[in-house]
Formats: C-alpha cells, sequence, structure tokens
C-alpha cells in the first residue's frame, strides 16, 4: 500500500506491504538502522522512535498506521552536528556501553523529560521501565537523563 | 570526573566510540546491506530428544520466495565437520571427557528444543521463516524420552546413543586425603545444598551473520557478531573444513554485547556461509528473540553439596565440593573448562583454607548447551565459598565480617599457592573489606535493623569476599591442562609517516570501550596525542591474529600485548633518531613524544622519526627495515586475581516476601586502573547481572524439554526500577606480572553480586531453604516454613 511519511523532517512516499513494522521500513526500505530490533515482544525498547512527538515502540506499530505522520528517529535527534543535550548527556556519564539499547534509551529518555520536566531519579527509573539494558546496570543511564533533563530544560536548549 | 583535556593513564575520558552509537550510525551486523542479498531462516526442533526418520523439502522449497533448502545430510554428504569444544577435560581415572557429535545441522537425531537440522534461504526473511516453520510441521520424527533435569541425567540412558552415558566427564582438583583429615579433626562441619540457576545471556544485539562468497576468488567474507572473529576463522578452517583459513575473512563489526555468549561458534554462522557458498548468493541471518533464548549457550546451572570444617576458633580447615554442571545436549565450544578449570580452581576463595577437594561431573542433558557466560564458572565457585561461610558464622553465631577477616589471605602470605592448583600473585583482602563496611556504616546496622522493625521489616546485610582468576591464561599452563589454543594475545602498532598511530589489537570490544582504553595506553606510551590514536579490531582481515575477548582478559593480556608492540617502536624509533641526530643509539633517550640526545639539546618528536622511518636515506638500513611498525605477541605468566568486597543490605517485607535492596557497595581491587569511569561502568553492568541472578532470572524448561522462559515476557531481565545506585570504590594491589600492572575489571560484579544478595536475605530472613533467583514467593514461603516450625 502507498503511504507518507515525514522522517526527519523528510518526506517519503513509501509503497510498503500491509503487514509492514514501521522499524522494519525505517530500517530496510530508508536504511534508518539506528533504530533497533532486539526482540520479539515488544519489550526491549531497542526501536523506540517518536510518532508525533510521542515515543512509540516501532516495532508495535504498522508503517501504515503512521501514515500521514511525523516520525523522528535517532538519526534526527540532533541538531546538525549539534547533538541534542540527551545525547550529550549519554557521553558525559558514560551511559552507554555496548550502544546497543542507547537509540531506543535516548528516544524514550527524550520524550520522558518533555512530558515530565522535573524528574526525579525514581520517576526516571520507573520511566524507563519499557527499555532493557544489558551492560550498565543502568546507573549511569538515569545520570545521563538526569543531567540532559537539565539541558533540554536551560534556556539555551529550548 | 570524565575530561576532555587529560587523556593518560588513569583518566576518565569521555568515550572515542560514543558519538556513532549516540547518533545511530552504529554499524551491527544486521545493519550491513549487500547486493543482490538473501535471507536465510532455520528450521529447527521442537522436540527436546527425536530421531530424524523423514524430512522431505520438496514442499517448502516450493513455497513462495524459497531459493533453497539444505539440510542436514546435505551438510554432511559436503563433508563438513563438526563443531569442536576447545578443551579437553580429564576424568579422575584419567580418561578423556565423552564428546558427542555435533553436526552444525542434525542430520540423525534432534537433541534440545532449537536444535537446528535445516537452513531456507528466501527473497525476504518472512518467506524463509515461513519456508522454515513448514518444515518444522513436516519432518517426521520418533520422539524419544528427553532427559531434562539434571539431578537424575547422570544415571539416566544416554542422550547420545554412542556414548556410554550422559556423563562427559568425572573430574577432581584437590587432595582428597588431606581434606578428609582436615574433617576428621574439625570441631564444627558446615553443610550446605545450593543450586546456581540457569541464565540465559541476553546480549541485547540479537546473533546475526552475513556471508559473501566471490566466484572470482573462491573467498568468503563473514561478518558475524563475535567477541573473536580469529578463533571463528580458525574453526571453520581447521574443523568445520569449510574453506582454507585463507579463503575465510571474519569480520565482527560493532557488536551489542557478548557476555561469553558470543565467544562460542555457533550453527548458524557455519551454515549461512556454507549457503552462501552454495547457492552463490550472499546470504544473511540475524535471530529473533526468539532463538536467541533457545540457543544462546546458557549460563551456570549446576547442582552442589558443599562442606566446610572449622576449628574451636572459627579457622577453616578443609572443604569439599561435589558438584553436577549441566552441559546440555552438546559441548559449546569452552563448555568443559568452565566447570572446572575456571570454577574448581577458585574454591579457596579469599581463604587460607588449608585442604580443599573438588569433584564435578559435567553432564549432558536436553537442553541448550551450556557455556561461559559472565563470569564463567567464578560466580558459581564465589557463591559456594560465601554460602559456606555466610552459614558458618550464621551457626557459630559469628560476625560474618570477623569470621572472613579470621580466615583471609593475610598481604604478607603473597605470592600464595592455593590448594587448587593457583598461585595468587597479590591482593590486600583486609583492605578490601575494611573499606566496604566504612561505607556500608556496618557499625549502624544494628540501629537500621530496629527501626526497619519498627515498620515491619526483616532488614539483612550480607557479603560477598569474592576472588577471580582472570587475563587467561599462561598458554603453557592452560594447554597442559587441556586447551586446544595458546591463550597469549596480539597486537601491532602502525606509525604513520605524519606520527599518527593506528593499533591493531586481538582483543575485541564490543561495550568495553577499548577504541578508548587502548588508545590511552598507547598515547601514554608513545605520548601520541590521543586523537591521533586509531584503534582497530574485530577484522581477521587486518590483524594477523587474536584470541579475543572473553575472562576480563583485554587490558591484561591484550593490553600488555600493546606496550610490548610499543617498546619495540621505541627501540626502533631510538634507532632511526640517532642515525638523525648524529649519535649513539645508547645516547637517546625517549619521553614525552621526544627523542632527545643525552647532554645535548638535540631532539626529534616521534613525528619527525616517524617521517623519517618511510625515507631509506634517513634510516639506518643496515641496522632496520624502513617503516615504523611493530608486532608483539604477550603470553601472560600468570592469571590476574581481582578480588574484593561487595556487600548488600536488604529489607524483606514478611507479609508479601517482597525485597528491596537499600544498599550496595562494590569495593573491587583491579589493580591498576586506566579509566575509572569505564570501569566503574563495568562494575555497574556486573552487578545488575549478578543481582539479576540473585533476584530475577531463571532459564526454566519443563519436563518434556520445552522452554519455559523463551521471551522477556517470562525471563524476568532486571529493569531500571528494579535496582538501587550503587557505591563503587577501589583498593589497589598492582599485579607484579605484566607491564600495566591491571588484573581486569570485566566479570567483578557478576561474580560477587549474588551471594552478597543472598546472604543478605537470609540474614534478614533467618532461614536458608531458598534457592536463586529469590522471587517474592519463595521468600514467602521460606518465612512461612520457618513460622510452622517455630
Amino acid at each position: 500500500m502507498q503511504i507518507q511519511l515525514t522522517v526527519n523532517n523528510t518526506v517519503h512516499r513509501l509503497d510498503v506491504p500491509d503487514s509492514a513494522l514501521l522499524v522494519e521500513v525505517l530500517r530496510g526500505q530508508l536504511g534508518l538502522t539506528g533504530t533497533h530490533i532486539g526482540c520479539d515482544t515488544s519489550q526491549c525498547g531497542a526501536c523506540v522512535v517518536h510518532v508525533d512527538g510521542r515515543s512509540v515502540k516501532s516495532c508495535t506499530m504498522l508503517a501504515a498506521q503512521a501514515d500521514g505522520q511525523e516520525v523522528i528517529t535517532i538519526e534526527g535527534l540532533a541538531a546538525g552536528e549539534a547533538l541534542h543535550p540527551m545525547q550529550d548527556a549519554f557521553r558525559n556519564c558514560h551511559g552507554l556501553q555496548c550502544g546497543f539499547c542507547t537509540p531506543g534509551m535516548i528516544m524514550s529518555a527524550v520524550e520522558l523529560v518533555q512530558r515530565s520536566p522535573g524528574l526525579t531519579e525514581a520517576e526516571v527509573r520507573k520511566g524507563l521501565e519499557g527499555n532493557i539494558c544489558r551492560c550498565t546496570g543502568y546507573q549511569n543511564i538515569v545520570k545521563a537523563v538526569l543531567e540532559g533533563a537539565s539541558g533540554m530544560n536551560a534556556p539555551a536548549a529550548s | 570526573m570524565a575530561t576532555e583535556e587529560h587523556t593518560g593513564i588513569g583518566a576518565s575520558v569521555l568515550r572515542k566510540e560514543d558519538r556513532r552509537f549516540i547518533t545511530g550510525v552504529g554499524r551491527y551486523t544486521d545493519d550491513i546491506q549487500i547486493s543482490g542479498q538473501t535471507y536465510a531462516a532455520f528450521a529447527r526442533s521442537l522436540w527436546a530428544r527425536a530421531r530424524i526418520e523423514k524430512l522431505d523439502t520438496q514442499a517448502a522449497a516450493a513455497m513462495p520466495g524459497v531459493i533453497g533448502v539444505l539440510t542436514g545430510t546435505d551438510m554432511a554428504a559436503d563433508g563438513l565437520g563438526g563443531l569442536p569444544c576447545g578443551w579437553l577435560v580429564k576424568s579422575k581415572d584419567g580418561s578423556d571427557m565423552q564428546q558427542p557429535e555435533h553436526p552444525p545441522l542434525a542430520h540423525a537425531q534432534l537433541n534440545f528444543v532449537g536444535d537446528a537440522f535445516a537452513i531456507v534461504i528466501a527473497d525476504t526473511e518472512k518467506q524463509a521463516q515461513n519456508a522454515a516453520r513448514a518444515l518444522e510441521q513436516s519432518i517426521e520424527v520418533t520422539e524419544l524420552t528427553p532427559i531434562v533435569s539434571l539431578e537424575g541425567a547422570a544415571d539416566s540412558a544416554p542422550i547420545h546413543e554412542a556414548l556410554s552415558s550422559n556423563v562427559c566427564y568425572d573430574w577432581e582438583i584437590g587432595d582428597k586425603a588431606a581434606t578428609q583429615a582436615g574433617f576428621a579433626i574439625a570441631d564444627h562441619v558446615i553443610e550446605v545444598e545450593l543450586s546456581n540457576n540457569r541464565l540465559i545471556p541476553n546480549a541485547m544485539e540479537p546473533r546475526a551473520a552475513i556471508a559473501e562468497y566471490s566466484t572470482g576468488t573462491d573467498d568468503i567474507t563473514i561478518y558475524t557478531t563475535s567477541q573473536n572473529p580469529h578463533l571463528v576463522r580458525l574453526i571453520l578452517a581447521a574443523f568445520v573444513q569449510l574453506a582454507p583459513e585463507h579463503k575465510l575473512r571474519v569480520i565482527a563489526p560493532d557488536v551489542g554485547g557478548g557476555f561469553g555468549s558470543k565467544i562460542f561458534v555457533y550453527s548458524e554462522e557455519v551454515s549461512v556461509a556454507w549457503a552462501a557458498k552454495k547457492l552463490r548468493r550472499p546470504v544473511r541471518w540475524t535471530a529473533t528473540r526468539s532463538e536467541a533464548f533457545l540457543t544462546d549457550a546458557h549460563g551456570r546451572d549446576h547442582l552442589t553439596k558443599a562442606r566446610l570444617a572449622l576449628d574451636s576458633k572459627g579457622k577453616f580447615l578443609a572443604m569439599h565440593v561435589a558438584t553436577k554442571a549441566n552441559l546440555g545436549a552438546y559441548l559449546s565450544t569452552f563448555a568443559s573448562s568452565v566447570p572446572t578449570y575456571l570454577y574448581g580452581t577458585l574454591m579457596a576463595g579469599q581463604y587460607a583454607t588449608p585442604a580443599i577437594y573438588v569433584e564435578v561431573q559435567g553432564i549432558f542433558t536436553n537442553t541448550c548447551p551450556v557455556d561461559a557466560y559472565r563470569g564463567a564458572g567464578r560466580p558459581e565457585a564465589t557463591f559456594v565459598v560465601e554460602r559456606l561461610v555466610e552459614v558458618a558464622a550464621h551457626q557459630l553465631r559469628a560476625d560474618p565480617a570477623e569470621l572472613r577477616r579470621l580466615n583471609f589471605i593475610k598481604p604478607e602470605q603473597f605470592p600464595y599457592e592455593t590448594p587448587v592448583a593457583l598461585v595468587y600473585d597479590t591482593g590486600n583482602y583486609e583492605a578490601s573489606l575494611g573499606k566496604a563496611l566504612r561505607h556500608a556504616d556496618y557499625e549502624g546496622f544494628k540501629v537500621r535493623k530496629e527501626e526497619a522493625a519498627h515498620r515491619g521489616k526483616l532488614r539483612g546485610i550480607g557479603f560477598s569476599c569474592y576472588i577471580e582468576a582472570c587475563g587467561l591464561a599462561p598458554s603453557q599452563l592452560a594447554m597442559n591442562l587441556g586447551a586446544g589454543v595458546g591463550l597469549w594475545e596480539s597486537a601491532e602498532i602502525r606509525v604513520n609517516p605524519t606520527g599518527s598511530v593506528a593499533v591493531f589489537t586481538g582483543s575485541h570490544s564490543h561495550g568495553q570501550g577499548h577504541e578508548t582504553t587502548f588508545a590511552q595506553v598507547v598515547s601514554n606510551t608513545l605520548g601520541v596525542p590521543f586523537d591521533q590514536v586509531e584503534v582497530v579490531h574485530g577484522d581477521t582481515g587486518r590483524l594477523d591474529f587474536g584470541l579475543g575477548t572473553y575472562g576480563s582478559r583485554s587490558i591484561a593480556v591484550g593490553g600488555s600485548a600493546l606496550i610490548r608492540a610499543s617498546e619495540k617502536i621505541i627501540a626502533k624509533g631510538k634507532r632511526i633518531a640517532a642515525h638523525l641526530l648524529n649519535a649513539s643509539v645508547d645516547e637517546i633517550d625517549f619521553s614525552d613524544g621526544v627523542f632527545s640526545v643525552q647532554a645535548s639539546n638535540q631532539s626529534a618528536t616521534f613525528a619527525e622519526v616517524a617521517f623519517a622511518a618511510y625515507i631509506p636515506n634517513n634510516v639506518p638500513t643496515d641496522e632496520v627495515e624502513p617503516g615504523l611498525a611493530e608486532k608483539a605477541f604477550y603470553d601472560p605468566e600468570n592469571f590476574t586475581y581481582p578480588a574484593g568486597t561487595h556487600i548488600c543490605e536488604v529489607e524483606v517485607d514478611p507479609e508479601t516476601g517482597k525485597i528491596d535492596i537499600v544498599q550496595f557497595i562494590a569495593v573491587d581491587d583491579f589493580g591498576e586502573v586506566i579509566n575509572p569511569m569505564i570501569v566503574e561502568g563495568q562494575v555497574h553492568g556486573g552487578l545488575t547481572q549478578g543481582i539479576g541472578q540473585a533476584l530475577f532470572e531463571h532459564g526454566v524448561y519443563d519436563e518434556s524439554g520445552q522452554l519455559v522462559t523463551g521471551s522477556y515476557m517470562d525471563y524476568c531481565m532486571p529493569r531500571a526500577d528494579d535496582l538501587p545506585s550503587y557505591v563503587v570504590d577501589t583498593t589497589v594491589t598492582p599485579c607484579t606480572h605484566n607491564p600495566l600492572g591491571v588484573k581486569g575489571c570485566g566479570e567483578a560484579g557478576a561474580i560477587g553480586a549474588p551471594a552478597a544478595v543472598v546472604n543478605a536475605v537470609t540474614h534478614a530472613t533467618g532461614t536458608k531453604d531458598i534457592s536463586m533467583p529469590l522471587h517474592s514467593e519463595k521468600v514467602w514461603r521460606s518465612l512461612q516454613r520457618k513460622r510452622r516450625a517455630a
């Protein structure tokens, strides 16, 4: 079927199988391989992207359901060379090791902070329940999300 | 604090590799696209044990998009060999371990749920999967009685008809008579029965492989999720005999975590490469998470009876450990070594126990093969030792910290030869215990316990004073004990004419941050700016050989090889500098990236010497070749022995059995530390896997051999809101036998944490009849039993 997706501010007219998942179209047809597939039960969160500003596990959504909507993936988060404050924070806080869960983790974190700017550590931990990381033990991810939140809430970033 | 300025050894330098990962442009195997590629799917056994009677592939081959269906019979007909086990373990009676045939694709018998028997190649992934599912439905088999439970497997009929029993080996280490003598004079004997739960590794990137065959050159290039690509190439050439080694190139690009599970050579990369050559089309495969659960080599799975003999003062006299270790259906690549040489040898722990005897039966069952998983044998050993000590403290009414202190090997006793074949070079166990006790405010525990009791909570504190043997391994020793290969590591340093440096290492980085830490080491040694050092790994086409990353060996062995190669670069640089500066080699000093003539103001920078090295008339060609590149192999003299104290404090709700970890302290002695930020991150991750084992994770098969924990819906992975923030600190006794004084840090958390958690919970509940994972229900039931008994 024919759909139109705006991905990272570029409009794509795509012919996709009816059953194609959003993540399959992003990775396969658009070559945006930063969005990862880590499970087959919508648990791990490696595939989180933003669809019309909301974080979505792109393995739970048909590409057809995103027709006409605006998708931001990890590749579209930075403004050119300037990293998004959350990306910066993940690096500064050593919030990643193998990097595989990282794109989904960052996309979830960005929306988490957008939704509730004054997060506590406990709220960050609760908010990341849908993202599994096997490397970091989450401690530096939590630290990064709190630092990224400060960066996102700072006047310069807005 | 992390810094961009100071980049030497000991600095928390931010990671070079991060930018590509945080911007989504990392390059994992599944991200790679090859023109003309096809998709593979595997047809797998739905039964734990069954004989193949008939496999008709015609219907599957005629399904939409299917390019080829290749079976285990086809593979055998092509003469491909089986998957080998790289470590030969001998039984007590001197006989070799029993090794079942392990064809990459089964052709006669299916031995666990998930055992692959055919590979389907199609135009799309879904078409391949559909045809594979059809084969699973159409294969005709005779179901055989599976042996699933470890408990009775040794005495059951053999699952492999060619073997005499399900016992792979019946191994021992230590002095049996001396141990018996110790028990004979003991004032106290402590006994425990333990199970070490089966774990499923769950690196977040599923395994994957892509193979491309070049008809023009007969070369095969394989991209795969490996911790040691050279080992993959060696096994594919020497054992599977897929192609000669020089016709194989194995590339492990960005790899999304391994934790041991990506050390091994599996059916799938063999089959994909074979299919690509047969069909003359690139073939790709990526595991689904369900396949990962079924087929990534599992970890742990022991049943153990252990006894500790003590004198009247609490001094340890002897220890006896008898373990049944589940090996699964086949011997995975290093499976045999894990419950033996990486387990029995660690039973001294941090203690001067004079006599130890360990017996281990490695046992086959109709389950996924079991092999090394983060810690590999050493978490199991630590769990045995530290549970024994905890129960001893409880029964003797001794302070658990004091009982440990009483029995520690003292700093002045190093080097210390244990009764189980290891020689610890250095350590200070009192120092790490003392520091951990201060962090934990151990003095204040009693008050905290009383306060918790007012809230209706049971509060407990648990210790784990662990040791590990890392930096695998002195090659001669390892080969004497049955290893099939030496366990050295290689390094090559190529200095470009402009003075920038490429470092080639046989260690593989899949989250450990070698691109940063190895660059720190070389930058520091050669005086080259950190950003001028590029670390290259994971490609058999770009470096000669390497043994890869496992057993916390990268910095201790791979890092030491970098030092040796750097020394050669400096030595050659001195010759060239002497030639340039009209001095003798003996007069040249090198420091901070400058070659200088003693007692003069003459000097040449590292970059100037590098440039000169590529201009033959600037090189003393009667002494050295032009160019500036050197290789080194480093074979360790001994294992390294990281050790430390982990303290866990918990509150248990007696009404629900729910456990809250209220504080967790890890004080580790890793020797010298290259990048504290990265080391701390490794500890966090290891602790989380250890806590995951203690509280959440359990790979469970039902009686028929079906894996009932085969997804993230059923297998409980630790999540952010399950965990506390850890307090992590270090003490330092430098390793005495490698040039960096390093010991390795990758596994410590997973080794120490389970015992600390379980000891804390049993301390809180006053029960000892609970086995990992300590799910709330089990804890609650244990408390109910205690209440009824009272």
